[in-house]
């Protein structure tokens, strides 16, 4: 931009080419290329900085919100993440942290145009969200998952005060009962002609909620997609909702359940009216003679979740094999192996499935098996994501996986016996899992089970070179094992270890890696505490937390959660977290 | 190179198992320690290392098992284990009924009825790990509540919408839950609900309790002595009362409001519950 002689100076060349440089990373959208481009020099760090409105924090203690703001001052969209994932398990104290009040407070004050916020496994209060509520006049999208120390006041905040939302999903949280409940529908504002809601998910939501005001609630919001409803919502009430929103593709059934003996609806006619529906879940407290009422909708599913319904073979049957298109499957271990190869014949198309236990006690016999499990192999060659609950397994059915499945991304094996071999061979199962990091080419997470050497980590860690995240239990024999894949993995990123007798040694052996990764989990494993101090001495940017459930056995780790931070370690820890340092 | 002495069977009963003692000795309030009841090989400890423990890299061939018996949090873990092997004991030695309350059969000494258990040893074991398998508790307790397919027949309408709802507090805890009542067939069913849903909140030996023994005044008196939780409610005339003065159906019918409160608070309950009570038998 060239100016005449005497008007005000021509901008520096820097500055154009940081206009420009702005103009083009506004284009970039992967947090990835981001942070390379951020790291050419720095006025591309600072212009990527300027131009980034998606944040992704994976772990929300490994940078202070204020360091976070302070870097990204135009954030649109958020992503926060607390808690590791082993959390969901009892394995860590109450009260351990994440809480989101900082954060809150944080945003609060730094972005007010923030449209989005997405939060795994944090805790956040009902101040937090009134504040969330009061604070961002655009707010549109707001995701917990996996999320506590809510109530219904909060939800009720929300849905009076965001007048734009258009998202609201509330996924597996656990929603506190307030001492006076609080009737969160009806907060949605009834003077509002139309709401902008597309997504409303709250099947996690453990109380009743006002059915009237819900009914109106749908009946304005034309734009609305996806509605998953809680299980204190009958199949009658189903019916009346899904009379008011015929252009849902997702739909949660609520409790799928009788409540009246007075002649029912057409529940069919409904599905068959529902002609957008390609998502199915609910049926949370089946009654299966309603089964048939789904088949109209079957032919266009793409996802199917029967995970909270407790059918046989024989009913899935009758629902599976309409289900051509079906790509992502979760289902209980209820239906047996027939049912599984039922859903082998049809489901060509097969990307995700999940099959979780009804029964988590250690039987001998299981309703499924590797027979069921190589049958999906057989059937479902495009499958891409597996998470599979048994109590037996064979090396066998494992190879044959990983032969007919070649593209999967996610295989994660949960035989329930601890220390359990190959029940035909008496083997480890080290060749199965061997196989599968040799074969799939492609595998980022990996979860393993089963008895399994020192061996089985040296075929991770010879070929699993692409594996992000890693979950060992009551496995391995020796350091070694933990070596090998420390050494092994470069882009290892998560790794969740408990039971198993991994030590200092091991430990030792990662730490030309532990900066790259954002967290490393070991529980009832064999590390002792001079080996952790000696880590964070020597790496000084990781947090260890090391947690014993009684005070006084500090010389022997129970629990070692490490992770990388800029910033000083937290100060909102529980008394039974030592950070070390 | 993967010998050892042991067969793949039994390293796989045999290895990392919680050290029963420990599991006891919080249940019963003895200390077992003493005795160090350890479960193990004949001959001295358990596996450690196993399979390629003996051919390969130099870890010590055989390992005591582990010591200590936690495997998650205190709190939870020992909630958890009394409720358990409460289960467990029940199951296995008694072949009891679900109906079966802990009113009629005043809980004997736990230790007695460990030494009891002859095969299901290894079952009891695996059942105490916390956290295994890696199932989130919110699907566990969906599960544990569900009606299995062949009680279908039983079922006439499944309602959860017309249930006995009640609100549960504990003091001390900052939320409410809330429970329906009509969900469980009897009082111990109840506590065991209760006690796993405030199990991260201390309990103390309220699971080992369980429920109170009313005919029995000293003990009564002596839980309501004490620092424990014991779990009162609200009846239809507003009066709080101690939970298990009268038969469950009734309960169910009169119950507006649960309180898990510490024994000493409650002690002004006892009167009147223990006059209900003998004055029905």
């Amino acid at each position: 931009m060239n100016k005449m002689e005497g008007q005000a100076p021509s901008p520096l060349p820097d500055q154009v080419l940081e206009n420009v440089l702005e103009t083009v990373l506004h284009f970039l959208s992967s947090r990835r290329d981001r942070n390379a481009a951020s790291l050419v020099c720095k006025s591309w760090y600072r212009a990527e900085a300027l131009t980034r409105s998606e944040l992704f924090i994976g772990n929300c203690y490994a940078v202070s919100p204020r360091r976070a703001t302070a870097r990204f001052p135009r954030v649109r969209s958020l992503t926060i993440k607390g808690k590791p994932r082993f959390a969901d398990f009892d394995l860590m104290p109450l009260n351990w942290g994440a809480h989101f009040t900082p954060w809150a407070q944080a945003l609060a004050q730094s972005y007010p145009s923030l449209r989005r916020l997405h939060l795994k496994r944090m805790s956040l209060t009902d101040r937090d969200l009134t504040l969330l509520s009061l604070s961002f006049p655009h707010f549109q999208d707001l995701l917990l998952t996996c999320c506590e120390a809510f109530t219904t006041t909060g939800l009720a905040a929300i849905a009076a005060n965001c007048r734009l939302l258009r998202v609201l999903d509330l996924a597996e949280c656990v929603v506190e009962v307030a001492d006076e409940e609080v009737d969160w529908i009806s907060s949605f504002p009834e003077t509002q002609e139309e709401t902008h809601l597309e997504s409303l998910v709250f099947d996690c939501v453990e109380c009743p909620v006002n059915f009237q005001a819900l009914e109106r609630l749908v009946a304005r919001s034309p734009s609305l997609r996806k509605l998953r409803l809680n299980r204190y919502v009958s199949m009658s009430q189903l019916h009346r909702l899904m009379h008011r929103a015929p252009q849902l593709t997702h739909l949660g059934t609520g409790s799928f359940s009788a409540s009246e003996l007075d002649p029912e609806p057409d529940y069919a006619s409904a599905f068959a009216a529902s002609k957008s529906l390609v998502c199915l879940s609910g049926f949370r407290e089946i009654w299966p003679d309603y089964l048939p009422a789904i088949y109209p909708a079957c032919a266009n599913l793409t996802s199917l979740n029967f995970s909270y319904a407790d059918i046989n073979a024989h009913q899935l049957k009758s629902v599976i094999r309409h289900c051509h298109k079906l790509q992502t499957f979760w289902v209980l271990d209820s239906i047996s192996d027939e049912g599984l190869q039922a859903v082998a014949e049809t489901c060509k198309d097969l990307r995700e499935l999940r099959v979780f236990p009804v029964n988590t006690r250690e039987e001998i016999e299981g309703p499924v098996s590797e027979v069921g499990f190589e049958a999906i192999s057989r059937g479902c060659r495009k499958l891409q994501s597996i998470l599979f609950f048994c109590q037996r397994m064979t090396n066998a059915a494992v190879v044959a996986m990983s032969n007919n499945c070649p593209d999967l991304v996610v295989f994660r094996l949960c035989i329930i016996g601890q220390y359990r071999p190959d029940p035909e061979t008496l083997e480890p199962m080290d060749e199965g899992f061997g196989a599968i990091v040799m074969n799939c080419k492609k595998l980022t997470r990996l979860a393993v089970s089963g008895l399994l050497t020192d061996r089985a980590f040296g075929y991770i860690g010879t070929y699993g070179k692409l594996i992000r995240t890693l979950s060992v239990a009551f496995a391995g024999d020796t350091d070694l094992g933990l070596k090998y894949v420390l050494e092994g993995c470069p882009n290892l990123q998560k790794l969740e270890i408990r039971d198993s007798p991994f030590g200092d040694g091991a430990l030792r052996s990662g730490l030309h890696h532990f900066y790259n990764m954002r967290f490393l989990w070991m529980s009832s494993c064999k590390l002792t505490r001079q080996a952790c101090q000696e880590v964070a001495r020597r790496l000084p940017h990781l947090v260890l937390e090391v947690i014993n459930s009684e005070e006084g056995k500090a010389d022997d780790i129970e629990i070692l959660y490490m992770y990388r931070s800029l910033d000083r370690p937290r100060d909102d820890a529980p008394k039974v977290v030592t950070i070390l340092h | 190179e993967e010998d050892t002495s042991y067969s793949h069977k039994e390293k796989h009963f045999f290895t990392h198992k919680p050290n029963m003692a420990t599991i006891l000795g919080k249940e019963s309030g003895l200390n077992l320690k003493e005795t160090e009841l350890c479960l193990g090989l004949p001959g001295g400890g358990g596996v450690g290392g196993g399979g390629g423990g003996g051919g390969g890299g130099g870890s010590s061939e055989v390992e005591t098992p582990r010591a200590t018996g936690k495997r998650g949090f205190s709190e939870t873990v020992d909630l958890k284990l009394n409720l358990q092997s409460k289960e467990d004991l029940n199951e296995n030695l008694k072949n009891v009924s679900k109906e079966k309350t802990l009113l009629k059969d005043p809980a004997k000494p736990p230790a007695k009825e460990i030494l009891e258990i002859e095969g299901d040893l290894e079952k009891y074991f695996r059942a105490q790990v916390v956290g295994w398998p890696p199932v989130r508790s919110y699907r566990k307790n969906m599960m544990a509540q569900k009606v299995s397919t062949e009680d279908v027949a039983e079922k006439t309408t499944s309602s959860t919408a017309s249930g006995a709802f009640v609100k549960v507090s504990m003091d001390g805890a900052p939320y409410l839950r809330k429970v329906d009542l009509t969900m469980y067939k009897s009082y111990k069913d109840l506590s065991d609900a209760l006690a796993k849903m405030f199990s991260s909140f201390t309990m103390g030996n309220y699971g080992a309790q369980g429920m109170i023994d009313f005919m029995n005044e000293s003990k009564l008196m002596d839980l309501l002595n004490s620092s424990e939780y014991v779990p009162t409610y609200e009846d239809k005339d507003g009066d709080w009362m101690l939970v298990g003065d009268v038969p469950w159906e009734m309960f169910v019918e009169s119950c507006k409001r649960l309180r898990i409160m510490k024994g000493s608070e409650a002690i002004g309950l006892a009167p009147r519950a223990m006059e209900k009570c003998k004055s029905r038998s």
